[in-house]
């Protein structure tokens, strides 16, 4: 191969881009791919989620932790336009999401999965996956009766979904209901299906809640495997051992705010975190590997 | 017992004019239903939709002057086509869609049942006379049809089950089914069918792979909504009249049966099942009549005029032995249906 002629690629886990970043809740990023400011939401007159501002570094892996309860999922449906905030501003790649509807979003490179997961259970596993490409010609209603516009297409989707289903090794049950499959597949199932939309940025909700450890394992390794492509993952979890292995940076919520930033290895030993976690009365060091829900 | 008219009745329910205009309305419903979720408890009204449209725009006292005079007077009729198969159930359906699609599924169930009350007895008000013919609705705007019939009216054909209009009205009548099930199976089978069947189970899913759940349900109600109008259109020719109380609330739930007989979510269950249920009421009417005056059947028990009635109860006693034995319908997918339970 003519290795002499192109550069070595300078991955980005070569250096750390948040070297230089205060651990500091709200911190400013050198590439942030999404910002939210001031984003707030009441239910009633309970406030779910109250954020300052908070942003997302491109090409990294950011954990979402708190306690349950802390308005982690409802940040979720904030930020990808789920829900509506009482105030606030978001930004995805310098273009403000206000007003956007949820399913345009989606279009914009930024998908999100659920912590319920919604496999479409009455259509197979290749349907799903085929559902998530965007820009189908087939999808257009006048289009749809006259296959010969969108039969290529088609065929070509079908094939990147059967790499797809491949690589999570789902490739024996392409043509089954998605509703047979194991919760743990089905987690599968919704992580591949978000990235037949080809997205810069994935908002998993959970994606281990309810997996076997076997299957986590190998959810772990597609969630790095999609930084190793060039994605931006922000993932909510418990597990803190999941935490430490594959995430850059860590944001910690609680009651609704951002309480805390840093990389992983520092969150066990900040104070704000552990009150959050144990109540403000505690000041033994904190092993939060211990307090899945 | 004449077993003659018996088999002669049933085999006109079976493939008669009846069994034509509802495999329509439960086609169209099933897009609705079947394929996007929608709760439509209204089709009576698109059904209303096609026949008004047709027969207002040829035969009203108020618009008919103005048409006449912009398209000259032998185009009424095929501008009326157009008015009853398109412009009437479209308008109809974003009317019914606009407020409703964004909110949760049972708002557009009740604003499709009012509004199906709603129209009919507008239709009624003998202040709209000139518009509507009021109740005794409008008549003498389906001559252009029967102008191009092959058929003699006064001799009968196909087996002596039709008579010449009967027998113009079934052929074009099928062939009108047979194009709308074949573009209908086209649709579902491409990715836009994807994309409703996805609705259906969660719109939220759809909504986050990109999907703009709000259009796709707008665009069922408005084709599910056409291709009933289409038989209200081909009703009102069929019967030569259109009139507010051929469309009661009644006519909604033939469709109904009709889609969930066949099996909702099959494209052509509806068909199947609207010739079943035309099939039942007819052979259930016949029999009975014949038991009847026979005295099989004791005057106790069901008298003649009496079995109009009783022919609905046998139907919905069978209903419910087919929700009970098969829940998924005749055409359903059984392991499909047990999905739901997980
Ligand atoms: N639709 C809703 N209506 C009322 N309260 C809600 C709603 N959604 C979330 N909440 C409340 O907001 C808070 C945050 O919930 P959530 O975002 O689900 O937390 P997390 O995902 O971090 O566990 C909880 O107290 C929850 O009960
Ligand atoms: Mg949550």
């Amino acid at each position: 191969m003519t290795d002499n002629d192109t550069p070595p690629i300078a991955t980005q886990t070569d250096h750390n881009p948040l070297e230089n970043v205060a651990w500091e809740a709200g911190v400013s990023k050198p590439d942030p791919i999404l910002v939210a400011h001031d984003v707030t939401r009441s239910f009633g007159g309970l406030k779910a989620v109250d954020v300052d501002h908070v942003e997302i570094q491109r090409g990294l892996i950011t954990a979402l932790i708190g306690p349950n309860g802390a308005g982690k999922t409802t940040f979720f449906n904030l930020l990808t336009n789920f829900d509506n905030p009482d105030t606030g501003d978001r930004t995805f790649n310098g273009r403000s999401l206000n007003n956007t509807p949820a399913h345009r979003v989606a279009n914009f490179g930024m998908v999100r999965t659920f912590q319920l997961t919604k496999a479409l259970s009455k259509m197979t596993v290749m349907e799903n996956m085929k559902l998530g490409a965007t820009g189908q010609r087939g999808e257009s209603m006048l289009a749809a009766a006259l296959p010969f516009l969108w039969s290529r297409q088609d065929r070509a989707i079908e094939e990147r979904a059967a790499g797809l289903l491949q690589r999570f090794k789902m490739d024996h049950m392409t043509g089954e209901f998605a509703g047979t499959l194991s919760g743990g597949q089905r987690k599968l199932l919704e992580m591949a299906r978000a990235l037949m939309v080809q997205p810069e940025l994935v908002m998993l909700d959970e994606p281990m809640a309810g997996v076997n450890p076997a299957l986590k394992q190998s959810l772990l390794d597609h969630i790095k495997g999609l930084k190793a492509e060039g994605m931006t993952v922000l993932f909510v979890e418990h597990d803190m051992d999941m935490v430490q292995e594959i995430s850059d940076w860590v944001i910690v919520m609680a009651e609704g705010r951002i309480i805390a930033e840093g990389p992983p290895a520092s969150i066990s030993e900040n104070k704000a975190v552990v009150d959050a976690y144990l109540g403000s009365h505690h000041d033994a060091p904190l092993d939060l590997g211990d307090l899945d829900d | 017992m004449d077993w003659g008219s018996i088999i002669e009745n049933t085999v006109r329910g079976l493939i008669g004019e009846q069994a034509i205009y509802f495999a329509l309305a439960a086609l169209g419903l099933n897009i609705h239903f079947g394929f996007t979720g929608l709760l439509n408890f209204g089709q009576a009204v698109f059904m209303a939709a096609g026949a008004y449209g047709l027969a207002m725009t040829v035969a009203s006292e108020e618009p008919h002057d103005l048409i006449l005079f912009t398209i000259g007077d032998g185009n009424g009729f095929w501008l009326g086509i157009f008015m009853g198969v398109i412009v009437f159930p479209v308008i109809l359906a974003l009317i019914l869609g606009i407020p409703t699609l964004r909110l949760r599924a049972d708002y557009l169930a009740m604003v499709t049942i009012a509004t199906a009350e709603i129209f009919r007895l507008v239709a009624r008000t003998p202040a709209l006379d000139d518009w509507t013919g009021s109740s005794d609705g409008l008549t003498g705007f389906a001559s252009t049809f029967y102008d191009w019939s092959p058929f003699e009216p006064r001799q009968r054909y196909f087996f002596n089950l039709f008579q010449g209009n009967q027998m113009w009205v079934f052929i074009i009548g099928w062939i009108t089914v047979a194009i709308v099930a074949f573009i209908l199976w086209l649709l579902i089978r491409s990715p836009w069918g994807r994309v409703l069947k996805a609705i259906r189970e969660d719109e939220d899913a759809a909504r986050s792979l990109g999907k703009n759940a709000y259009a796709y349900k707008m665009q069922a109600l408005i084709l599910g909504g056409v291709v009933g109008a289409i038989g209200g259109t081909l009703r009102a020719i069929g019967t030569q009249s259109a009139q507010p109380d051929n469309f009661i609330t009644d006519v909604t739930f033939f469709a109904w049966v009709a889609v969930i007989l066949g099996g909702a979510g099959k494209v052509f269950g509806p068909i199947i099942g609207s010739m079943l249920l035309w099939a039942t009421l007819a052979f259930a009417d016949t029999f009975l009549r014949e038991g009847v005056d026979a005295g099989w059947v004791p005057d106790w028990l069901i008298t003649g005029t009496q079995v109009g009635q009783v022919r609905f109860m046998l139907v919905g006693l069978g209903l419910v032995f087919l929700a009970w034995r098969r829940p998924q319908g005749i055409f359903g997918n059984k392991e499909e249906m047990a999905l739901d339970d997980r």
